[in-house]
């Protein structure tokens, strides 16, 4: 009976010591990378659509703005709002992010937007009056400073993309990736846009 | 620890390089007299011990071909001006090859800073000098105007962004997410290394090595304030702000 109880105990203190290390010793090889890296990536692509919609937000003034000047510009007002109408209509949810083709339907609506806007901003450079209007300058420059985030945030993405996607490729993620991060998809990335660059000029 | 040092390094890619943040004006296009140096590194230190807020005025002899957008949030990062985890840093940034000026607001001061305040500035403090070629009165006049927006109480600072426009606030409340994972690894990468350790041979080791690659994405720490030397607090900048150019 002694010599049993005193073989358990160490044995039952090795497995509690066993368990209690033991996710420990699992974080220091990694098996938290994926999930973190990806958590990571889907906040600064939150970031990119929050940059997106406050673009957005920004446009029923604009077009407000400039249709008192340049009543004859319609075409083009007409035009912004509905490219802004169906960027809002793409949307990426957790569903769709690492579905190639909706990520690409989402950046093509946007960039849709870009261009328009960006002739939009052109066209005012035709109206004095329109450009000397407080409103106006205070709105084009809340534009310009919204797109350079959105390119800030949208690099600040690719970057979080790469290193999630490497992270699933390499050692010791690529061990993960193929046991218990199955799930953990490729995650895609945004191309260059010329659109958005011409904006800021 | 050089293994994680090399990795630190390479991530940056194709970056830009950046000027050593020598003090609160890096002048290293040479706009600015000796003392028109020294009266704004005063005043913009008195600044700082009143609000907290890091403000940076750095001229540079070139862009390396970059847009003064690109170039300027990443100097900010690169310097981690502001405090950390306020991310309340600004700089105003010349460049006087490429004729461009602007003034780069760290996140946490987008709503008190906005693009089109920024831009006021701009245009009304800053590119008026310029063009008549004085160009310390200008970096003068915009340096004064941020700090005088920066130091009003909020009734006062909102007053002024509602003489601007209405101003687009964005919300900056959210806690830096790396921080705390890097918390929680640096937890598990100690507790590892002890157990490991204990157990010696490779497994002492292993999480050394994975560890020194999980962690490529780290920043360094910086040197802060000790020894009346000037460093970043750990702020970073995601765009916010406003360019011209004369």
């Amino acid at each position: 009976m002694t010599t049993a109880s005193s073989i358990a105990r160490p044995s039952r203190l090795k497995s509690l010591m066993l368990a209690l290390l033991l996710p420990l010793a699992l974080g220091a090889c990694g098996i938290n990378n994926i999930p973190t890296k990806e958590e990571q990536a889907k906040a600064a692509l939150a970031d990119v659509q929050a940059q997106y919609q406050r673009r957005s937000d920004l446009i029923p003034n604009l077009v407000a703005t400039v249709q008192g000047y340049a009543q004859q510009e319609r075409s083009v007002l007409v035009e912004v709002t509905q490219a802004r109408a169906s960027a809002t209509q793409v949307k990426l949810d957790a569903a769709t992010i690492t579905n190639p083709e909706m990520f690409a339907k989402y950046q093509a609506a946007q960039s849709q937007l870009s261009g328009v806007l960006g002739r939009l901003m052109m066209i005012s450079e035709k109206y004095p009056d329109l450009k000397s209007n407080t409103n106006f300058l205070a709105l084009q420059s809340q534009l310009e400073g919204t797109e350079n985030r959105i390119a800030v945030a949208r690099r600040d993405y690719n970057e979080a993309v790469r290193v999630y996607n490497t992270e699933l490729r390499t050692f010791p993620g690529v061990i993960w990736a193929s046991t218990v991060h199955k799930d953990s998809k490729a995650m895609i990335a945004f191309t260059a846009t010329e659109a958005a660059k011409a904006l800021r000029r | 620890m050089l293994v994680s040092v090399v990795m630190l390094a390479l991530p940056a890619g194709a970056a830009p390089t950046f000027p050593p943040l020598t003090g609160r004006v890096v002048d290293n296009a040479h706009l600015l007299s000796a003392e028109g140096t020294q009266a704004l590194s005063a005043k913009l230190e008195a600044f700082e011990a009143a609000t907290g807020h890091q403000v940076v005025v750095v001229t540079l002899p070139t862009l390396q071909g970059y847009e003064i957008e690109d170039y300027g949030y990443q100097l900010g990062r690169t310097w981690q001006i502001g405090q950390k985890g306020k991310n309340d840093g600004a700089l105003l940034i010349i460049a006087p090859t490429e004729r461009k000026v602007r003034i780069e607001v760290g996140y946490g001061l987008e709503g008190v800073m906005t693009d089109a305040l920024s831009n006021v500035i701009i245009q009304q403090k800053v590119l008026p000098s310029f063009k008549a070629g004085d160009m310390e009165a200008g970096i003068i006049g915009g340096t004064d105007a941020i700090i005088a927006q920066l130091s009003a109480s909020p009734e006062e600072a909102a007053a002024t962004l509602k003489a601007v426009s209405k101003p687009s606030h964005r919300s900056n409340s959210k806690i830096d997410p790396g921080a705390l994972i890097m918390m929680i690894f640096v937890l598990f990468w100690v507790m590892g290394g002890v157990f490991g350790r204990r157990r010696g041979g490779l497994g002492a080791l292993l999480p050394w090595i994975i560890l020194s690659g999980s962690f490529g994405g780290g920043r360094s720490d910086n040197d802060g304030f000790g020894g009346g030397g000037f460093g970043g607090g750990g702020g970073s900048f995601g765009g916010g702000g406003s360019s011209g150019s004369w």
